[in-house]
């Protein structure tokens, strides 16, 4: 079972108290946006094999969103950390690039 | 190859059983093919079938990293129905179950369908006008299913308990027709008919890259060297978005773990298919009488194949209040494995944006039931640049907001 830490309420959540959000760090494209940009938005997902940026709710606990860094092939968690951010912290940057050499976040925008 | 047949039995148990042969060749591969197609699951393979037997393009390579129908194809529960509410569903699913109906006479290989009958139980009343819709919307697509009443249910499943406290049965959509079929001799029937048609079925094969050259695909790089091909076809479910990425784009596609569990194997006690989407739980007899249960997905990308206790106890504790009798059943093994879904929860049949590569994916829960319509289809889109098959599953339905909303009319188990 997946166990996350909730940055906002401290707890160590199982799985079961959790919702997911899907991919995190979405930059959002409305109104105004190219066609190409707001199909990639609303559509287009990494769905990596591998480390993964993404969004969940403590919906069985205190009910705020955070954020979670995380490897899909393994279940390892790296890091969660708080929902105010539009990319994730150095500090957690670091510390996958200290357990996956090589490894580097791309972002598409 | 030697055709399989009675006779055959009878000769070779008077040659103690010497003259079989290998089901399907283990070749080298060679520089270059006319077709590549990624993923020798049951999609690949059918895929590859068809291309031979319905446009005479032989001059073929199956490529798998692991082992022949070793992903989703020997992962699932294995059942088989066409009781959709869109009609480009309705269309691929049913063409896919009247070729399982003849598929063992067309492989000469016993795939074992067994059209035993598929009920969804209908336990809220959502669920009755919801079923009901699809009852009708199945009379219009010619799939031959009916709304039955509780009594009807009972009658067919008798160790169902219909007036449950908490979701009594209202009733069913029943498809007649819908039933199950040996998973693994689907894909090993369809490899021992690639290979009589001369096609390269190449296992412990991984693609690392794929090869472009102007704009089109040139081949790709292989665990085993590089293979040049003029058409590809990826066909690889839960992996498409790592292969998609080495074609260059992107796929509306998040891969989760589906998981299912069977119990011990007890005497025969249903002979339908029964599921029950509102508590999430369906579930079959196999022929060697283990009660096979399968349950809902994860909600977050995943790509190991293994299950989570929590899913399990969720699913079956579903179950048990509507299957008393399997309250004292041991669980034998459980298993998950990587489907891909997409936002509207029907494939993508598709040409790509690298021209000569096509991919087939995002089948998500519903990859088994579907194989030879898939296989069909793919085929005839990957000769012929077009089938009315496959032309509403385009990529570019998702920009053009053209979506094929089954995860609505199917509620959540597929």
């Amino acid at each position: 079972m997946l166990i996350l830490h909730c940055p906002n309420c401290g707890v160590d959540a199982d799985e079961t108290e959790l919702a997911p959000g899907g991919q995190a760090h979405l930059k959002r494209f409305g109104p105004g946006s190219s066609d190409e940009d707001f199909h990639d938005y609303l559509f287009a997902r990494e769905n990596p094999r591998g480390v993964h940026f993404e969004r969940w709710r403590h919906a069985h606990g205190c009910g705020k969103w955070f954020h979670a860094a995380r490897d899909t092939a393994t279940l390892e968690v790296f890091a969660t950390y708080s929902a105010q951010t539009t990319e994730p912290p150095q500090a957690v940057l670091d510390a996958i690039a200290a357990r996956r050499p090589g490894w580097t976040w791309r972002h598409e925008s | 190859m030697k055709r399989y047949s009675a006779f055959a039995v009878a000769r070779e148990a008077l040659r103690n059983h010497k003259g079989w042969g290998r089901a399907w060749a283990a070749p080298e591969p060679k520089r270059h093919y006319d077709v590549i197609i990624v993923g020798a699951g049951g999609h690949g393979l059918a895929t590859a079938y068809y291309l031979g037997r319905n446009f005479g393009i032989t001059n073929v390579a199956v490529l798998e990293k692991g082992w022949l129908g070793g992903g989703n194809t020997g992962r699932n529960t294995t059942i088989i129905r066409s009781n959709y509410l869109q009609d480009p569903s309705a269309a691929i699913y049913e063409k896919a179950r009247s070729l399982y109906e003849t598929l063992s006479q067309d492989l000469n290989y016993n795939v074992m369908y067994s059209p035993r009958g598929v009920m969804m139980l209908a336990q809220t009343q959502a669920e009755v006008r919801g079923y009901r819709r699809t009852a009708h919307a199945n009379a219009l697509q010619g799939v031959q299913t009916e709304w039955i009443s509780p009594a009807r249910v009972k009658e067919l499943v008798p160790i169902i308990n219909i007036d449950g406290p908490r979701y009594p049965v209202l009733g069913a959509l029943w498809q007649a027709r819908g039933g199950t079929a040996r998973h693994d001799a689907v894909a090993w029937g369809y490899a021992r008919a690639c290979s009589a048609m001369g096609m390269h079925i190449i296992q412990q094969c991984e693609v690392t890259g794929i090869r472009r050259e102007n704009g089109r695909v040139a081949g790709v790089d292989t665990t085993r060297g590089a293979i040049a091909c003029d058409k590809l076809g990826l066909v690889v479910a839960g992996h498409s978005g790592v292969l998609a990425e080495m074609a260059g784009f992107r796929l509306p596609i998040e891969s989760v773990a589906l998981q299912a569990l069977v119990s011990e194997p007890i005497k025969p006690c249903m002979d339908v298919v029964v599921m029950a989407n509102t508590v999430h739980g369906y579930m079959s007899q196999s022929d060697k009488g283990e009660m096979v249960i399968g349950g809902g997905a994860d909600g977050f990308n995943n790509y190991t194949q293994r299950g989570s206790f929590h899913h399990v106890e969720e699913t079956v504790r579903a179950l048990v209040e509507t299957f008393p009798m399997i309250s004292r059943l041991k669980m034998l093994r459980q298993w998950g494995g990587i489907v891909d879904m997409t936002g509207d929860r029907s494939p993508i049949l598709s040409k790509t944006p690298l021209e000569g590569c096509f991919i087939n994916c995002g089948w998500g829960t519903g990859g088994f039931k579907s194989i030879p319509g898939s296989g069909w289809g793919m085929a005839e889109l990957m000769a012929t640049g077009e089938s009315a098959l496959t032309r509403a599953f385009g990529l570019e339905r998702f920009r053009e907001g053209r979506f094929i909303d089954e995860s609505v009319a199917a509620g959540v188990a597929h």
